[in-house]
Protein backbone atom coordinates (compact mmCIF):
# COMPACT_ATOMS: atom_id res chain seq x y z
CA UNK A 1 0.00 0.00 0.00
CA UNK A 2 1.65 3.33 -1.13
CA UNK A 3 -0.63 5.36 1.29
CA UNK A 4 0.45 3.04 4.63
CA UNK A 5 3.76 5.11 5.88
CA UNK A 6 1.47 8.12 5.60
CA UNK A 7 -1.61 6.81 7.62
CA UNK A 8 0.90 5.57 10.30
CA UNK A 9 2.27 8.78 10.63
CA UNK A 10 -1.10 10.86 10.41
CA UNK A 11 -1.54 11.19 14.39
CA UNK A 12 1.99 13.10 15.08
CA UNK A 13 1.28 14.66 11.70
CA UNK A 14 -2.22 16.07 13.05
CA UNK A 15 -0.82 17.05 16.43
CA UNK A 16 2.91 18.74 14.99
CA UNK A 17 0.18 20.58 12.38
CA UNK A 18 -2.43 21.51 15.12
CA UNK A 19 -0.20 22.42 18.31
CA UNK A 20 3.01 23.71 16.50
CA UNK A 21 2.96 24.77 12.93
CA UNK A 22 -0.31 26.83 13.48
CA UNK A 23 1.59 28.51 16.38
CA UNK A 24 4.22 29.46 15.21
CA UNK A 25 2.40 31.10 12.15
CA UNK A 26 -0.04 32.76 14.57
CA UNK A 27 2.90 34.66 16.56
CA UNK A 28 4.30 35.86 13.16
CA UNK A 29 1.42 36.80 12.29
CA UNK A 30 1.02 38.61 15.75
CA UNK A 31 4.22 40.35 15.64
CA UNK A 32 2.35 42.58 12.54
CA UNK A 33 -0.07 43.41 15.39
CA UNK A 34 -1.27 46.10 17.37
CA UNK A 35 -1.07 46.74 21.14
CA UNK A 36 -2.19 49.86 23.37
CA UNK A 37 -1.86 49.94 27.06
CA UNK A 38 -5.86 50.36 27.59
CA UNK A 39 -7.08 48.91 23.68
CA UNK A 40 -5.12 45.27 24.04
CA UNK A 41 -4.72 43.51 21.22
CA UNK A 42 -5.63 44.87 17.54
CA UNK A 43 -5.81 42.30 14.79
CA UNK A 44 -4.41 44.61 12.32
CA UNK A 45 -1.29 44.70 9.85
CA UNK A 46 1.30 47.47 10.92
CA UNK A 47 4.65 47.32 10.65
CA UNK A 48 4.87 49.67 14.07
CA UNK A 49 6.65 46.73 16.96
CA UNK A 50 9.06 45.60 13.45
CA UNK A 51 10.20 49.47 13.17
CA UNK A 52 10.61 49.85 17.01
CA UNK A 53 12.49 47.32 17.32
CA UNK A 54 15.21 47.83 14.71
CA UNK A 55 15.19 51.48 15.33
CA UNK A 56 15.51 51.59 19.41
CA UNK A 57 19.19 50.79 20.06
CA UNK A 58 18.19 48.88 23.01
CA UNK A 59 17.56 45.60 21.03
CA UNK A 60 20.23 46.17 19.48
CA UNK A 61 22.44 45.91 22.52
CA UNK A 62 19.95 42.93 24.20
CA UNK A 63 20.55 40.57 20.89
CA UNK A 64 24.54 41.92 20.39
CA UNK A 65 24.56 40.93 24.75
CA UNK A 66 22.51 37.71 23.63
CA UNK A 67 25.14 36.40 21.19
CA UNK A 68 28.14 37.86 22.44
CA UNK A 69 27.09 35.39 25.61
CA UNK A 70 26.24 32.55 23.07
CA UNK A 71 29.82 32.67 21.48
CA UNK A 72 31.96 33.43 24.82
CA UNK A 73 30.15 29.93 25.92
CA UNK A 74 30.39 27.95 22.77
CA UNK A 75 34.34 29.11 22.75
CA UNK A 76 34.56 28.31 26.69
CA UNK A 77 32.71 24.67 26.18
CA UNK A 78 35.22 23.72 23.25
CA UNK A 79 38.52 24.60 24.67
CA UNK A 80 37.50 22.84 28.00
CA UNK A 81 35.34 20.09 27.13
CA UNK A 82 36.97 18.37 24.07
CA UNK A 83 40.19 17.59 25.97
CA UNK A 84 37.92 16.26 28.81
CA UNK A 85 36.34 14.21 25.52
CA UNK A 86 39.59 12.95 24.77
CA UNK A 87 40.85 11.85 28.24
CA UNK A 88 37.29 10.12 28.77
CA UNK A 89 37.97 8.45 25.74
CA UNK A 90 41.59 7.20 27.00
CA UNK A 91 40.25 5.86 30.29
CA UNK A 92 39.90 2.13 31.15
CA UNK A 93 36.76 0.40 31.63
CA UNK A 94 34.61 1.02 34.66
CA UNK A 95 36.40 4.69 35.19
CA UNK A 96 34.78 5.69 31.27
CA UNK A 97 31.74 4.60 32.24
CA UNK A 98 31.27 6.47 35.87
CA UNK A 99 33.02 9.68 35.03
CA UNK A 100 30.44 9.62 31.34
CA UNK A 101 27.55 9.57 34.18
CA UNK A 102 28.83 11.94 36.12
CA UNK A 103 29.48 14.80 33.31
CA UNK A 104 26.42 13.94 31.02
CA UNK A 105 24.05 12.93 34.35
CA UNK A 106 23.76 16.65 35.05
CA UNK A 107 22.05 17.21 31.57
CA UNK A 108 18.92 15.79 32.61
CA UNK A 109 19.30 17.51 36.14
CA UNK A 110 16.86 20.17 36.45
CA UNK A 111 18.39 23.67 34.86
CA UNK A 112 16.97 25.68 37.74
CA UNK A 113 18.20 23.22 40.37
CA UNK A 114 21.83 23.85 38.71
CA UNK A 115 21.20 27.70 38.47
CA UNK A 116 20.72 27.84 41.47
CA UNK A 117 23.82 25.68 42.63
CA UNK A 118 25.63 29.02 40.71
CA UNK A 119 23.74 31.33 42.66
CA UNK A 120 24.95 29.75 46.17
CA UNK A 121 28.45 29.51 44.49
CA UNK A 122 28.66 33.27 43.47
CA UNK A 123 26.50 34.54 46.39
CA UNK A 124 27.55 37.87 46.59
CA UNK A 125 31.56 39.18 47.57
CA UNK A 126 31.99 36.62 50.17
CA UNK A 127 31.03 33.82 47.75
CA UNK A 128 32.70 30.31 47.30
CA UNK A 129 34.48 30.97 43.84
CA UNK A 130 35.58 34.09 45.23
CA UNK A 131 37.16 32.71 47.92
CA UNK A 132 38.43 30.32 46.12
CA UNK A 133 39.83 32.54 43.26
CA UNK A 134 41.58 34.49 46.01
CA UNK A 135 43.12 31.82 47.80
CA UNK A 136 44.40 30.23 44.53
CA UNK A 137 46.05 34.15 44.16
CA UNK A 138 44.32 34.35 40.52
CA UNK A 139 42.21 37.28 41.67
CA UNK A 140 43.32 40.26 44.51
CA UNK A 141 39.62 41.41 44.97
CA UNK A 142 36.17 39.64 44.36
CA UNK A 143 34.59 39.83 41.27
CA UNK A 144 31.29 40.26 40.80
CA UNK A 145 29.47 37.37 39.48
CA UNK A 146 25.68 37.57 40.26
CA UNK A 147 23.84 40.00 37.79
CA UNK A 148 26.73 40.18 35.23
CA UNK A 149 27.43 38.38 32.18
CA UNK A 150 30.22 37.05 33.84
CA UNK A 151 28.08 34.92 35.82
CA UNK A 152 25.83 34.22 32.74
CA UNK A 153 28.26 33.13 30.66
CA UNK A 154 29.93 30.69 34.00
CA UNK A 155 26.60 29.36 34.66
CA UNK A 156 25.85 28.54 31.02
CA UNK A 157 29.45 26.99 30.45
CA UNK A 158 28.46 24.43 33.04
CA UNK A 159 24.88 24.07 32.04
CA UNK A 160 25.96 23.12 28.09
CA UNK A 161 29.04 21.73 28.99
CA UNK A 162 27.61 18.02 28.36
CA UNK A 163 26.55 18.48 24.79
CA UNK A 164 29.82 19.80 24.13
CA UNK A 165 31.62 16.23 26.04
CA UNK A 166 29.12 14.14 24.49
CA UNK A 167 29.54 15.76 20.93
CA UNK A 168 33.19 15.38 21.01
CA UNK A 169 33.38 12.03 22.14
CA UNK A 170 31.13 10.45 19.70
CA UNK A 171 33.49 12.27 17.00
CA UNK A 172 36.05 10.69 19.15
CA UNK A 173 34.66 6.81 18.74
CA UNK A 174 35.38 7.10 15.32
CA UNK A 175 39.12 7.53 16.24
CA UNK A 176 41.04 3.82 15.46
CA UNK A 177 43.47 4.05 18.48
CA UNK A 178 45.81 2.22 16.26
CA UNK A 179 46.62 5.43 14.02
CA UNK A 180 47.47 6.63 17.42
CA UNK A 181 49.86 4.61 17.55
CA UNK A 182 51.78 4.30 14.27
CA UNK A 183 52.16 7.97 14.79
CA UNK A 184 54.28 7.07 17.99
CA UNK A 185 55.57 4.14 16.45
CA UNK A 186 57.01 6.44 13.58
CA UNK A 187 58.59 8.84 15.90
CA UNK A 188 55.72 12.10 16.28
CA UNK A 189 55.84 13.38 19.78
CA UNK A 190 52.75 13.76 21.78
CA UNK A 191 52.23 17.11 21.06
CA UNK A 192 52.31 16.57 17.27
CA UNK A 193 49.79 13.29 17.43
CA UNK A 194 47.65 15.60 19.27
CA UNK A 195 48.13 18.09 16.70
CA UNK A 196 47.89 16.22 13.44
CA UNK A 197 46.41 12.92 14.47
CA UNK A 198 43.89 13.72 17.16
CA UNK A 199 42.74 16.88 16.87
CA UNK A 200 41.72 16.79 12.67
CA UNK A 201 39.44 13.79 14.16
CA UNK A 202 37.46 15.73 16.62
CA UNK A 203 37.22 18.23 14.64
CA UNK A 204 33.72 17.35 13.50
CA UNK A 205 32.65 16.49 16.74
CA UNK A 206 34.07 20.07 18.24
CA UNK A 207 31.93 22.17 15.28
CA UNK A 208 28.73 20.08 15.58
CA UNK A 209 28.79 20.40 19.49
CA UNK A 210 29.23 24.02 18.98
CA UNK A 211 26.24 24.90 16.88
CA UNK A 212 24.22 23.05 19.23
CA UNK A 213 25.74 24.98 22.60
CA UNK A 214 25.37 28.30 20.12
CA UNK A 215 21.62 27.28 19.61
CA UNK A 216 20.86 26.83 23.17
CA UNK A 217 23.17 29.43 24.78
CA UNK A 218 21.68 31.79 22.45
CA UNK A 219 17.85 31.08 23.47
CA UNK A 220 18.52 29.96 27.56
CA UNK A 221 16.30 31.17 29.42
CA UNK A 222 16.23 30.51 33.47
CA UNK A 223 19.89 30.26 33.71
CA UNK A 224 20.11 33.98 32.38
CA UNK A 225 17.26 35.03 33.96
CA UNK A 226 18.55 33.78 37.47
CA UNK A 227 21.86 35.23 37.36
CA UNK A 228 20.97 38.33 35.74
CA UNK A 229 18.00 39.18 38.18
CA UNK A 230 15.70 41.83 36.84
CA UNK A 231 17.91 44.41 34.61
CA UNK A 232 20.53 42.13 32.68
CA UNK A 233 18.01 41.16 29.79
CA UNK A 234 18.76 38.57 26.77
CA UNK A 235 15.94 37.84 23.92
CA UNK A 236 14.30 34.98 25.88
CA UNK A 237 14.10 37.10 28.85
CA UNK A 238 13.31 40.23 27.63
CA UNK A 239 10.02 38.17 25.24
CA UNK A 240 8.96 36.91 28.64
CA UNK A 241 9.16 40.28 30.33
CA UNK A 242 6.98 41.33 27.34
CA UNK A 243 4.89 38.73 27.50
CA UNK A 244 3.81 38.47 31.18
CA UNK A 245 4.68 41.42 32.79
CA UNK A 246 4.62 44.29 30.20
CA UNK A 247 1.92 42.44 28.46
CA UNK A 248 2.90 43.88 25.32
CA UNK A 249 2.67 40.36 23.36
CA UNK A 250 3.11 41.54 19.40
CA UNK A 251 6.25 43.80 20.71
CA UNK A 252 7.27 40.23 22.51
CA UNK A 253 6.23 38.35 19.49
CA UNK A 254 8.92 40.32 17.45
CA UNK A 255 11.69 39.42 19.60
CA UNK A 256 11.00 35.95 19.55
CA UNK A 257 10.32 35.51 15.85
CA UNK A 258 13.90 37.10 15.55
CA UNK A 259 15.12 34.93 17.77
CA UNK A 260 14.00 32.12 15.75
CA UNK A 261 15.19 33.46 12.63
CA UNK A 262 18.46 34.54 13.41
CA UNK A 263 18.95 30.84 15.15
CA UNK A 264 17.70 28.86 12.29
CA UNK A 265 19.86 31.07 9.74
CA UNK A 266 23.08 30.36 11.79
CA UNK A 267 22.23 26.66 12.42
CA UNK A 268 21.45 26.12 9.03
CA UNK A 269 24.60 27.67 7.71
CA UNK A 270 27.08 26.44 9.70
CA UNK A 271 25.66 23.10 9.40
CA UNK A 272 25.86 23.12 5.78
CA UNK A 273 29.64 24.57 6.38
CA UNK A 274 30.54 21.91 8.29
CA UNK A 275 29.22 18.96 6.24
CA UNK A 276 30.52 20.58 3.31
CA UNK A 277 34.13 20.43 4.76
CA UNK A 278 33.60 17.07 6.50
CA UNK A 279 31.27 15.09 3.86
CA UNK A 280 33.38 11.91 4.31
CA UNK A 281 32.62 12.22 7.97
CA UNK A 282 28.78 12.50 7.84
CA UNK A 283 28.74 9.94 5.02
CA UNK B 1 44.43 1.29 25.59
CA UNK B 2 46.80 3.86 26.33
CA UNK B 3 46.32 5.96 29.57
CA UNK B 4 46.26 9.04 30.41
CA UNK B 5 49.33 11.41 32.42
CA UNK B 6 49.13 13.56 35.31
CA UNK B 7 48.66 16.97 33.86
CA UNK B 8 45.45 14.85 31.91
CA UNK B 9 44.10 13.39 35.13
CA UNK B 10 44.67 16.67 37.44
CA UNK B 11 42.90 18.16 34.63
CA UNK B 12 40.02 15.80 34.73
CA UNK B 13 39.81 16.17 38.37
CA UNK B 14 39.64 19.70 38.14
CA UNK B 15 36.54 19.29 35.71
CA UNK B 16 34.57 16.60 37.29
CA UNK B 17 34.72 19.17 40.32
CA UNK B 18 33.37 21.89 38.50
CA UNK B 19 30.40 19.73 36.98
CA UNK B 20 29.26 18.66 40.49
CA UNK B 21 30.04 21.59 42.49
CA UNK B 22 26.69 23.37 41.58
CA UNK B 23 24.90 20.08 42.58
CA UNK B 24 26.89 19.17 45.61
CA UNK B 25 26.63 22.77 46.71
CA UNK B 26 22.66 22.73 46.56
CA UNK B 27 21.93 19.55 48.35
CA UNK B 28 24.75 20.29 50.96
CA UNK B 29 22.70 23.98 51.72
CA UNK B 30 19.24 21.67 51.97
CA UNK B 31 20.50 19.82 54.97
CA UNK B 32 21.37 23.21 56.71
CA UNK B 33 19.85 23.66 60.37
CA UNK B 34 19.91 27.37 59.92
CA UNK B 35 16.73 29.89 59.21
CA UNK B 36 19.22 31.60 56.40
CA UNK B 37 21.37 30.49 53.64
CA UNK B 38 25.07 29.22 55.09
CA UNK B 39 27.27 27.82 53.14
CA UNK B 40 29.19 25.62 54.00
CA UNK B 41 27.31 24.45 57.33
CA UNK B 42 29.09 21.57 59.37
CA UNK B 43 25.61 21.07 61.40
CA UNK B 44 22.75 18.72 59.83
CA UNK B 45 19.36 18.69 59.93
CA UNK B 46 15.88 18.03 57.49
CA UNK B 47 14.70 21.31 58.99
CA UNK B 48 13.91 22.20 55.53
CA UNK B 49 12.69 18.88 54.05
CA UNK B 50 10.11 19.22 57.17
CA UNK B 51 9.14 22.92 56.39
CA UNK B 52 8.86 21.65 52.34
CA UNK B 53 6.21 18.98 53.54
CA UNK B 54 3.91 21.50 55.13
CA UNK B 55 4.19 24.23 51.94
CA UNK B 56 1.48 22.89 50.25
CA UNK B 57 2.55 24.77 46.74
CA UNK B 58 5.27 23.05 46.04
CA UNK B 59 3.51 19.65 46.76
CA UNK B 60 0.74 19.66 44.70
CA UNK B 61 3.63 21.11 41.93
CA UNK B 62 5.38 18.01 42.48
CA UNK B 63 2.27 15.73 41.89
CA UNK B 64 1.59 17.58 38.73
CA UNK B 65 4.77 17.55 37.33
CA UNK B 66 4.71 13.92 37.98
CA UNK B 67 1.16 13.60 36.14
CA UNK B 68 1.87 15.56 33.30
CA UNK B 69 5.35 13.91 32.80
CA UNK B 70 3.52 10.57 32.99
CA UNK B 71 0.88 11.07 30.91
CA UNK B 72 2.07 13.56 28.00
CA UNK B 73 5.11 10.63 28.25
CA UNK B 74 3.18 7.49 27.31
CA UNK B 75 1.04 9.82 24.79
CA UNK B 76 4.20 10.56 22.66
CA UNK B 77 5.49 7.42 22.59
CA UNK B 78 1.59 6.33 21.35
CA UNK B 79 1.62 8.64 18.40
CA UNK B 80 5.68 7.94 17.99
CA UNK B 81 5.13 4.20 17.48
CA UNK B 82 3.27 4.49 14.08
CA UNK B 83 5.28 6.82 13.11
CA UNK B 84 8.70 5.34 13.46
CA UNK B 85 7.10 2.22 11.94
CA UNK B 86 6.40 4.77 9.29
CA UNK B 87 10.03 6.08 8.61
CA UNK B 88 11.67 3.18 9.77
CA UNK B 89 10.20 0.91 7.50
CA UNK B 90 8.86 2.65 4.32
CA UNK B 91 10.90 4.58 1.50
CA UNK B 92 8.43 7.46 1.08
CA UNK B 93 8.18 11.18 -0.21
CA UNK B 94 8.75 13.55 2.52
CA UNK B 95 10.40 11.17 4.50
CA UNK B 96 13.42 13.31 5.16
CA UNK B 97 10.77 16.31 5.69
CA UNK B 98 8.98 14.36 8.49
CA UNK B 99 11.37 13.57 10.60
CA UNK B 100 12.92 16.86 10.71
CA UNK B 101 9.21 18.60 11.93
CA UNK B 102 8.80 15.70 14.65
CA UNK B 103 12.86 16.77 15.65
CA UNK B 104 12.09 20.09 15.40
CA UNK B 105 11.01 20.98 18.86
CA UNK B 106 14.78 20.57 19.44
CA UNK B 107 15.73 22.93 16.86
CA UNK B 108 13.21 25.65 18.05
CA UNK B 109 13.92 27.35 21.03
CA UNK B 110 11.67 26.64 24.18
CA UNK B 111 10.86 30.54 24.19
CA UNK B 112 9.72 30.93 21.01
CA UNK B 113 7.59 27.60 21.37
CA UNK B 114 6.27 28.94 24.86
CA UNK B 115 5.58 32.14 23.17
CA UNK B 116 3.17 30.16 20.16
CA UNK B 117 1.80 28.07 22.45
CA UNK B 118 1.01 30.88 25.14
CA UNK B 119 -0.97 32.57 22.19
CA UNK B 120 -2.61 29.59 20.68
CA UNK B 121 -4.14 28.76 23.77
CA UNK B 122 -5.52 31.46 24.52
CA UNK B 123 -7.43 31.84 21.28
CA UNK B 124 -8.92 28.61 21.26
CA UNK B 125 -10.00 28.53 25.00
CA UNK B 126 -7.26 26.19 26.61
CA UNK B 127 -5.22 28.86 28.28
CA UNK B 128 -3.35 27.88 31.42
CA UNK B 129 -5.23 24.26 31.27
CA UNK B 130 -3.67 21.06 32.06
CA UNK B 131 -4.75 19.90 28.51
CA UNK B 132 -3.15 22.48 26.98
CA UNK B 133 0.06 21.67 29.01
CA UNK B 134 -0.11 17.87 28.08
CA UNK B 135 -0.54 19.03 24.59
CA UNK B 136 2.78 21.13 24.50
CA UNK B 137 4.78 18.18 26.51
CA UNK B 138 3.43 15.80 23.98
CA UNK B 139 5.49 17.77 21.38
CA UNK B 140 8.44 18.80 23.40
CA UNK B 141 9.30 15.23 24.63
CA UNK B 142 8.34 13.71 21.10
CA UNK B 143 12.19 14.17 19.51
CA UNK B 144 13.34 12.04 22.39
CA UNK B 145 10.53 9.38 22.26
CA UNK B 146 10.73 9.43 18.24
CA UNK B 147 14.32 8.50 18.77
CA UNK B 148 14.56 5.95 20.71
CA UNK B 149 11.17 4.32 18.90
CA UNK B 150 13.00 4.84 15.61
CA UNK B 151 15.80 3.01 17.28
CA UNK B 152 13.66 0.08 18.29
CA UNK B 153 11.35 0.01 14.86
CA UNK B 154 14.73 -0.22 12.68
CA UNK B 155 16.63 -2.53 14.99
CA UNK B 156 14.00 -5.32 14.97
CA UNK B 157 15.22 -8.21 12.87
CA UNK B 158 12.24 -8.67 10.68
CA UNK B 159 13.50 -12.27 10.06
CA UNK B 160 12.43 -13.18 13.34
CA UNK B 161 8.82 -12.21 12.39
CA UNK B 162 8.80 -14.03 9.18
CA UNK B 163 9.69 -16.94 10.77
CA UNK B 164 6.70 -17.05 13.30
CA UNK B 165 4.45 -16.14 10.05
CA UNK B 166 5.94 -19.52 8.12
CA UNK B 167 5.64 -21.38 11.64
CA UNK B 168 1.72 -20.95 11.63
CA UNK B 169 1.72 -18.10 14.58
CA UNK B 170 -1.23 -15.37 13.72
CA UNK B 171 -0.70 -11.57 12.92
CA UNK B 172 -1.92 -11.10 16.30
CA UNK B 173 0.00 -14.16 17.72
CA UNK B 174 3.36 -12.57 16.50
CA UNK B 175 2.54 -8.77 17.46
CA UNK B 176 2.08 -10.15 20.76
CA UNK B 177 5.12 -12.76 21.02
CA UNK B 178 7.72 -11.33 18.83
CA UNK B 179 7.48 -8.11 18.01
CA UNK B 180 6.21 -6.11 21.02
CA UNK B 181 8.26 -8.42 23.70
CA UNK B 182 11.39 -7.17 21.12
CA UNK B 183 10.37 -3.46 21.05
CA UNK B 184 9.49 -2.90 24.61
CA UNK B 185 12.78 -2.37 25.92
CA UNK B 186 13.27 0.84 23.73
CA UNK B 187 9.38 1.99 24.46
CA UNK B 188 9.97 2.00 27.92
CA UNK B 189 13.26 3.57 27.86
CA UNK B 190 11.94 6.15 25.30
CA UNK B 191 9.27 6.72 27.91
CA UNK B 192 11.67 7.26 30.88
CA UNK B 193 13.94 9.94 28.77
CA UNK B 194 10.59 11.96 28.02
CA UNK B 195 9.61 11.62 31.35
CA UNK B 196 12.58 13.29 32.39
CA UNK B 197 12.93 15.62 29.83
CA UNK B 198 9.14 16.86 30.75
CA UNK B 199 9.76 16.47 34.23
CA UNK B 200 12.39 19.23 34.22
CA UNK B 201 11.10 21.44 31.52
CA UNK B 202 11.10 24.66 32.39
CA UNK B 203 11.32 27.42 29.79
CA UNK B 204 7.98 26.77 27.61
CA UNK B 205 6.37 25.53 30.66
CA UNK B 206 6.46 29.12 32.79
CA UNK B 207 4.75 30.60 29.45
CA UNK B 208 1.60 28.72 29.81
CA UNK B 209 1.32 27.32 33.10
CA UNK B 210 -1.76 29.85 35.36
CA UNK B 211 -1.49 29.71 39.01
CA UNK B 212 -3.18 26.31 40.04
CA UNK B 213 -1.74 24.18 36.86
CA UNK B 214 1.73 25.19 37.74
CA UNK B 215 4.71 22.60 37.24
CA UNK B 216 7.52 21.53 40.10
CA UNK B 217 10.13 23.55 37.56
CA UNK B 218 8.27 26.53 37.32
CA UNK B 219 7.40 27.14 40.78
CA UNK B 220 10.68 26.62 41.82
CA UNK B 221 11.86 29.41 39.38
CA UNK B 222 8.67 31.51 40.60
CA UNK B 223 10.17 31.43 44.07
CA UNK B 224 14.02 31.95 43.10
CA UNK B 225 13.15 35.22 41.48
CA UNK B 226 11.41 36.55 44.13
CA UNK B 227 13.91 34.49 46.95
CA UNK B 228 16.35 32.28 47.41
CA UNK B 229 16.54 30.63 50.56
CA UNK B 230 16.76 26.80 51.96
CA UNK B 231 13.35 25.66 51.19
CA UNK B 232 13.76 25.81 47.21
CA UNK B 233 17.84 24.36 47.90
CA UNK B 234 15.35 21.45 49.65
CA UNK B 235 13.10 21.23 47.26
CA UNK B 236 16.09 21.13 44.46
CA UNK B 237 17.34 18.19 46.29
CA UNK B 238 14.32 16.24 45.89
CA UNK B 239 14.03 17.06 41.90
CA UNK B 240 18.08 15.77 41.59
CA UNK B 241 17.31 12.41 44.02
CA UNK B 242 14.39 11.79 41.47
CA UNK B 243 16.40 12.58 38.32
CA UNK B 244 19.23 10.56 39.65
CA UNK B 245 16.86 7.54 40.33
CA UNK B 246 15.57 7.58 37.10
CA UNK B 247 19.02 8.13 35.33
CA UNK B 248 20.45 5.26 37.47
CA UNK B 249 17.93 3.34 36.46
CA UNK B 250 18.11 4.15 32.58
CA UNK B 251 21.45 3.10 32.73
CA UNK B 252 21.19 -0.29 33.93
CA UNK B 253 18.38 -0.71 31.88
CA UNK B 254 19.42 0.62 28.72
CA UNK B 255 22.85 2.15 29.19
CA UNK B 256 23.17 5.84 29.20
CA UNK B 257 26.06 6.38 27.06
CA UNK B 258 24.07 4.34 24.25
CA UNK B 259 20.89 6.40 25.27
CA UNK B 260 22.55 9.88 24.75
CA UNK B 261 25.04 8.92 21.99
CA UNK B 262 22.28 7.21 20.06
CA UNK B 263 24.14 4.00 19.08
CA UNK B 264 25.81 1.14 20.70
CA UNK B 265 27.84 1.93 23.03
CA UNK B 266 31.95 0.59 23.13
CA UNK B 267 33.79 -1.16 25.64
CA UNK B 268 30.97 -2.41 27.66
Amino acid sequence: MKSTPYLLALPALLLFAVVVIAPLGMTVALSFHDWGQYKGIEPVFILKNWKEVFTDSYYGEMFGRTFRIALLVTLITAVFGAPEAYILNRMKSPWRGIFLLVILGPLLISVVARTLGWALLFGGNSGLVNKALMSAGLISAPLPFMFTETGMVVALSHVLMPYMVLSVWAALQRLDPQVENAAVALGAGPLTTLRRIVLPQAMPGILSGGIIVFALAASAFATPAIIGGRRLKVASTLAYDEFLNTLDWPLGAVVAVLLLAALVTIVVVANWLVERRYAAVFR
Amino acid sequence: MSRNGPVALLYHALFVVFMVAPIVVVVWVAFTPEGYLSFPTDRWSLRWFYALARYPEFIAAFWRSLGLGALSSFLAIAVSVPAALAIGRHRFRGREAMTTLFMSPLMIPSVVLGIAFLRFFTQIGLGGTFVGLVLSHIVIVMPYALRLTLASAIGLDRSIEHAAVSLGASEAAVLKRITLPLVLPGLVSGWALAFINSFDEVTMTVFIAAPGTETLPVRMFLYIQDNIDPLVTSVSACVIAVTVAALVALDRAYGLERLLVGRGSNGR
